[in-house]
């Protein structure tokens, strides 16, 4: 029986470092490739040597697909082809292209040039890696090879995040990588159609939560920042510098010219400039709004947004600033951070989900003190607040692509146990299917049943189709019958008759006679005449002849009659039908000719007196 | 089988396919050289083409002088232009199921078709197609609305009348079925009729075809298609190029083993080399700059014009012209040029590259921000006080019977200074430029058109072996004014079916194989016996299941047992029905053997006698008779069903059953 296996290296009940194999129809995928924003050693990428001990992984895989340019995603990429070793190719979309190497870029200037890391990759590392990038477009069938087929769909989590499917035969899993099933400013909602895939991998951050309205957040956002900035106080935002930065650079753009505000907003990091760039050449990315109207106004060229310098962190006054990374586990947005937390008037806006062990996570947790290097503690003062603005898809979100795609069996990733604990009851409930969560290292195995595809000869099948009348009768479904030849490779049902002459075969023919010896007066063709007549009433809907060659046909059932030479009264009826009628069909309707002396038939003979 | 030609012009191509039980139109191109048959448009009051003389048979018994106009011995209908659409009479145009569109070109009568014709399905195109064709179908109403003409001439297309015009009015064709442009009402319902496609995209239609777009290497977004099921294939092949220009570059291995191949929209100067053509432009164009004139480039609004741009890009600082103004005046030049930049994905490698960086990919992105570059939507308003001469203008129509051109053909066609330069193949020059005879202006014809040449075509065909070719005739035979060139036409083994507008085509294939899934349970339960080394076959017996198209077949289903005390008549009459028919039986029967098996089963006293065709056995014991030919085999015997079953049984033992 063939199966889908199916494990994660990481965002097994966890959340960063995603990392899933999959095996389906003898083709191996690696989908996504992360690093986890919460380690800083050797857990930060996935154990790749679960596939292999030894040696390079290109053996062992047919092709790796990144879903979107976040580091949680594509951050063990160049560590994972260039170090551990993997030459066939990378799959992503053409803004992840585009996008992830600067992602990459900028961690391992974190990683090595800041925090002084040795055997961590390279620069020259990330390009080698880059070249082994094949792009995907939307909706492209692409042929790995022969067999393994992948198609990407809009996932609107970030700018270039896609969905994959994945097919082998009639085998398919679907991996949605982070996915949004809300438009946003920005951008448009996931998408995809019916594929019914034999696995449907889902993330499942917010498994347990069911946001409220988009508008809500939004408002709740910006009167937040509103009344800092009207105390005076200085207002913090974490983000990465592509995502979610946008959206928000956009609500606040557009907030601050309707209420003619004046503070002002800053970005930190050369990025920006970069990044809206980016937004700007892949606008078909973008949501139909921002499509539609980007000849007139380019919703990424921003006014009241200017570039930061780490000087303005001094300034006396309220401001709003954005500053990466998101979780504030390193670089700017931790510096910011130290400066302004002794300070109860200002505020820390937490947009995004944060990763255990990050700055951001601990203080969200409501932590007072924290413990900074140096052994010295940081008093956190300053408000902090949670605003969910992250695109993942919440339960109602999951459960919204499980009725657009219809999957077979279910499995979760990236997000906590226990909340997938919650949603996998709600989903096996709701949809009778089955729905995995394994951890990792741990491997999920689905039997598949996949049927069989015939090349079935067309004669056939029209004519069984028009047999079956124009509309199908569950009541009586009709059998119909054909020869599968089997050649080679291929399968091909044809007519019995068909097979017979495709093979060079004759028909071998066997027929059965049986004499029935029946008393009658009349003369030969008076009898025949008689049970013409008889059986012509009683076989209604079948074809019943007198032929002029002193026969009756019944069906294909040969009746004649002759009378025994010795006594003209006793008739001996030859019936006459070969292997392929099924007597008993039409004999068992019927009591025959009673009124001559055939009680009729039961079972499979006929009885006489 | 079949395919529907609607349309003569081979690069404008529009032709119906119907293939198994769908209806697929491919393409739907509006035939605008009808244009030339009318005077142009003028955006301001012209007095020179007001003041022409009105025409009149010269024996005075036609009189058309207000619809008629003559011009340096030419006359041109005074009228707003008309284009000839393809044939709506050849088949009902309700029944097409789907449009699918190769490029932005090939699109321009679309709304003729969905909007007045009962068409209720869907259009395919890829995003750039759909994009930039809205940009052109708005561009061809703004010319056509910004200057109404109340006038709309009919009597000269009175067949009689017509008869006696002089040529080349007496001789166009299908008169009354040219139409004005629609309205941009009509644009906005023809095209929200469209699904967004990318290449290598599959898409069903019904469960019973399955339609793919692939790169075609001609324009943004440019497609070839190919239109399949599981066992038969036809590509249609439309303007594509091999040249490396801005788009992608043409997929061509999807291409093999296709049954039939349509072929459409080669190129329509075979004799000009583009990169040849594109050099004479700059020399030209730098010679008349120099010289103090200006030059006219009537062109479309996108497509070549990016190239020429790019071109110019380099060309201009290394001719010591960096500081000559380019203007591109047309109601979409801004979207134009916003839209070419972000089609990333559709672009070569070398453009797409450049968004990595991130940088625009057209280098136009720069003129325009040096200030070399400056589009307006028309000569009216800020054009006119810009503009600084000697400049370069991009501007459309390329008929040159409507848009901002014709005002620039008033305005410089006086001064032998200046130079027209053609770069567009779909017009003749010389009926472009017959309303504004005479004409000082220098005129230089370098028609770019990238797409295939039949030397390339051939080589194409050669790789991917098309069982047949289907083309337009213009192809089997060398082009009129070059007949001695055999080179310039299709030769192909078998030779290529030909249409014409309004030909039906019955095409040469015989569809015998459909697919169909057997259900695994069904699989699992067949029993394969080897007939011969290598083949083997098994009988299926199953409820054929067929929805959408699809088939499948399930295993019979087992009668629900009912207790026996009800229903037991019902039961008798349903479960017969699904009594499996009885296999054909295939073989002979060797009698030594035969006779072995009876005696095994206890029939001993049995008497042969050998016949011309075989021998009769005589089971005198049980007083039966068993015939045995070499492929027949007859059993009779009297009321005793047991034996009867047995000697069946013995009897199958030593046949094969399908």
């Amino acid at each position: 029986m063939p199966d889908i296996k199916v494990t994660p290296l990481g965002a097994g009940q966890d959340v960063g470092r995603s990392c899933i194999l999959v095996s389906v129809g003898g083709k191996n995928i690696m989908l996504d490739c992360g690093m986890h924003m919460g380690y800083n050693d050797d857990r930060r990428f996935p154990d790749f040597s679960y596939i292999t001990q030894n040696g390079r992984l290109t053996d062992f895989l047919d092709c790796v697909i990144i879903s979107h340019f976040h580091l949680d995603h594509c951050g063990a990429l160049p560590y994972m082809s260039e170090m551990v070793g993997y030459d066939g190719p990378i799959y992503m979309t053409h803004p992840t292209k585009a996008i992830c190497p600067i992602l990459l870029e900028d961690f391992r200037k974190i990683t090595v040039d800041k925090k002084g890391e040795t055997n961590f990759f390279t620069s020259q590392m990330i390009k080698d890696c880059m070249k082994k990038v094949v792009p995907l477009n939307l909706h492209q069938t692409v042929q790995v090879d022969d067999e393994l087929e992948i198609k990407a769909y809009y996932a609107g989590h970030v700018l270039g995040a896609a969905m994959v499917l994945i097919k082998v035969g009639s085998e398919s899993v679907v991996y949605t990588g982070d996915y949004n099933m809300t438009p946003d400013r920005h951008l448009g909602a996931a998408w995809i159609d019916k594929c019914r895939p034999d696995i449907l991998i889902s993330e499942s951050t917010y498994a347990t939560t069911i946001r409220d309205s988009k508008r809500c957040r939004e408002r709740d956002f910006l009167k937040k920042v509103h009344e800092t900035i009207e105390r005076g106080g200085k207002v913090l935002i974490p983000v990465f510098a592509l995502g979610r930065a946008q959206e928000l650079c956009i609500l606040l753009e557009t907030f601050w010219y309707r209420m003619n505000l004046k503070a002002p907003i800053y970005f930190s990091t050369g990025l920006t400039e970069k990044a809206n760039h980016y937004y700007k050449l892949f606008i078909t990315w973008t949501n139909q709004k921002i499509r539609k109207t980007f000849v007139q106004r380019n919703m990424f060229e921003f006014k009241h947004i200017k570039a930061f310098d780490r000087s303005y962190a001094d300034n006396p006054g309220p401001m709003v600033v954005f500053a990466t990374p998101g979780m504030l586990h390193a670089g700017q947005s931790l510096q910011i951070f130290k400066k302004w937390a002794g300070n109860e008037k200002n505020m820390v806006i937490m947009p995004g989900y944060c990763v255990q062990g990050t700055v951001g996570h601990k203080i969200l947790n409501g932590q007072k003190k924290l413990e900074m290097e140096g052994r010295a503690t940081l008093e956190v003062k300053l408000q902090v607040e949670y605003m969910s603005f992250s695109a993942h898809a919440d339960a109602k979100g999951i459960m919204q692509l499980i009725r657009m795609a219809e999957p077979r069996n279910m499995l979760l990733v990236h997000g906590e146990a226990k909340k997938m604990e919650f949603l996998k009851d709600k989903i096996e409930q709701e949809f009778s299917i089955s729905c995995y969560m394994p951890a990792n290292g741990e491997t999920t195995t689905v039997t598949t049943n996949p049927s069989v595809p015939v090349d079935i000869s067309l004669n056939l099948l029209k004519r069984e189709m028009a047999l079956g009348g124009p509309l199908p009768d569950p009541k009586k479904p009709r059998t119909m019958h054909g020869t599968l030849i089997m050649k080679d490779s291929s399968l091909r049902l044809v007519s019995p008759e068909q097979a017979l002459k495709e093979l060079g075969l004759s028909e071998h023919q066997l027929r059965f006679t049986c004499r029935v010896h029946l008393q009658d007066p009349h003369s030969d063709s008076d009898t025949l005449s008689r049970i013409y007549s008889h059986l012509k009433s009683v076989l209604k809907g079948y074809a019943v002849q007198h032929l002029p060659d002193g026969t009756v046909m019944v069906e294909s059932i040969v009746l004649k009659v002759s009378s025994s030479g010795e006594d003209p009264n006793l008739k001996v009826i030859l019936l006459s039908w070969s292997y392929q009628v099924n007597v008993e069909v039409i004999l068992q309707k019927r009591p025959l000719y009673p009124s001559i002396g055939v009680t009729g038939v039961t079972d499979r003979h006929w009885r006489y007196t | 089988m079949k395919l529907y030609c609607l349309s003569g012009h081979p690069t404008l191509p529009c032709n119906v396919l119907k293939f198994k039980s769908t209806t697929i139109m491919l393409d739907c191109g509006l035939d605008t050289t009808s244009a030339l048959y009318f005077l142009p448009l003028p955006l301001v009051h012209s007095s020179r083409l007001s003041k022409l003389p009105g025409w009149a048979s010269k024996d005075g018994t036609v009189n058309l002088e207000k619809e008629l106009k003559e011009c340096a011995g030419r006359v041109f209908v005074d009228s707003q232009p008309e284009f000839c659409l393809p044939e709506r009479e050849l088949l009902d145009l309700s029944t097409v199921d789907v449009i699918l569109i190769s490029n932005y070109h090939c699109m321009m009568a679309l709304p003729y078709i969905t909007e007045h014709t009962g068409f209720s399905g869907t259009v395919y195109a890829t995003e750039p197609t759909f994009q930039i064709g809205r940009l052109l179908m708005e561009e061809l109403v703004t010319f056509m609305e910004r200057v109404p003409k109340a006038q709309s001439a009919t009597c000269w297309k009175n067949k009689e009348i017509q008869r006696m015009l002089p040529g080349p009015l007496k001789d166009a064709v299908d008169v009354w079925s040219w139409k004005r442009c629609y309205s941009m009402q009509e644009v906005n319902s023809a095209l929200s009729k469209v699904q967004l496609v990318g290449y290598s995209q599959k898409v069903e239609l019904f469960g019973a075809v399955q339609v793919t777009p692939l790169s075609s290497g001609y324009s943004l977004g440019s497609s070839n298609w190919i239109i399949q099921s599981h066992y038969e294939k036809v590509s249609y092949v439309s303007g594509s190029s091999l040249l490396t220009t801005h788009p992608q570059p043409m997929d061509q291995s999807s291409l093999k083993n296709s049954d039939v191949l349509i072929l459409t929209g080669l190129t329509q100067i075979p004799t000009a080399n583009p990169d040849g053509m594109l050099g004479e432009f700059c020399s030209n164009l730098a010679m008349t700059i120099r010289a103090g004139g200006n030059v006219l480039v009537p062109c479309y609004s996108s497509g070549v014009i990016y190239d020429l741009l790019e071109c110019l890009y380099q060309f201009m600082d290394s001719a010591n012209l960096g500081t000559t103004p380019f203007y591109f005046i047309s109601p979409v030049a801004n979207s134009s040029l916003e839209f070419s930049q972000i089609f990333a994905e559709w672009l070569c490698q070398n453009k797409q590259s450049k968004v990595y960086l991130p940088e625009p990919p057209f280098p136009h992105a720069e003129l325009i921000q040096t200030n070399k570059l400056k589009h307006y939507p028309s000569i009216h308003g800020e054009f006119s006080s810009e503009f600084r001469q000697p400049c370069v203008v991009f501007t459309g129509h390329p008929s040159l019977r409507f848009g901002d051109v014709v005002h620039f053909m008033e305005l410089w066609g006086k001064s032998s200074l200046n130079t027209i330069i053609f770069t567009e193949p779909d017009f003749s020059y010389l009926d472009a430029l017959a309303p504004y005879q005479p004409l000082a202006m220098k005129c230089v014809y370098c028609p770019i058109d990238t797409r295939l040449n039949f030397h390339q075509v051939s080589k194409l065909l050669k790789e991917v072996q098309p069982l047949h070719v289907v083309c337009p005739e213009q192809y089997t035979q060398p082009p009129p004014a070059q007949s001695h060139r055999s080179d310039l036409m299709l030769e192909l083994q078998p030779p290529p079916m030909a249409y014409r507008r309004c030909s039906v085509l019955g095409l040469p294939f015989r569809r015998r194989y459909e697919r169909i899934q057997l259900q695994p349970e069904l699989a699992k339960a067949l029993v394969p016996s080897e007939i011969k080394p290598g083949i083997s076959v098994a009988t299926v017996s199953a409820v054929l299941q067929s929805k959408d198209n699809k088939h499948v077949l399930q295993p019979v289903p087992k009668p629900t047992p009912v207790p026996p005390s009800k229903k037991r008549k019902r039961l008798m009459e349903e479960v017969p029905e699904l009594l499996s028919p009885k296999p054909l039986l295939s073989g002979s029967i060797p009698l030594d053997a035969f006779l072995a098996s009876l005696h095994k089963s206890g029939i001993t006293e049995v008497k042969v006698e050998e016949t011309a065709d075989g021998h009769i056995l005589h089971l005198q014991a049980e007083d039966a008779l068993i015939q045995l030919e070499e492929d027949a085999t007859h059993i009779v015997c009297d009321n005793n069903e047991p034996l009867r079953t047995a000697l069946r049984d013995l009897v199958l033992r030593f046949l094969q059953k399908l």
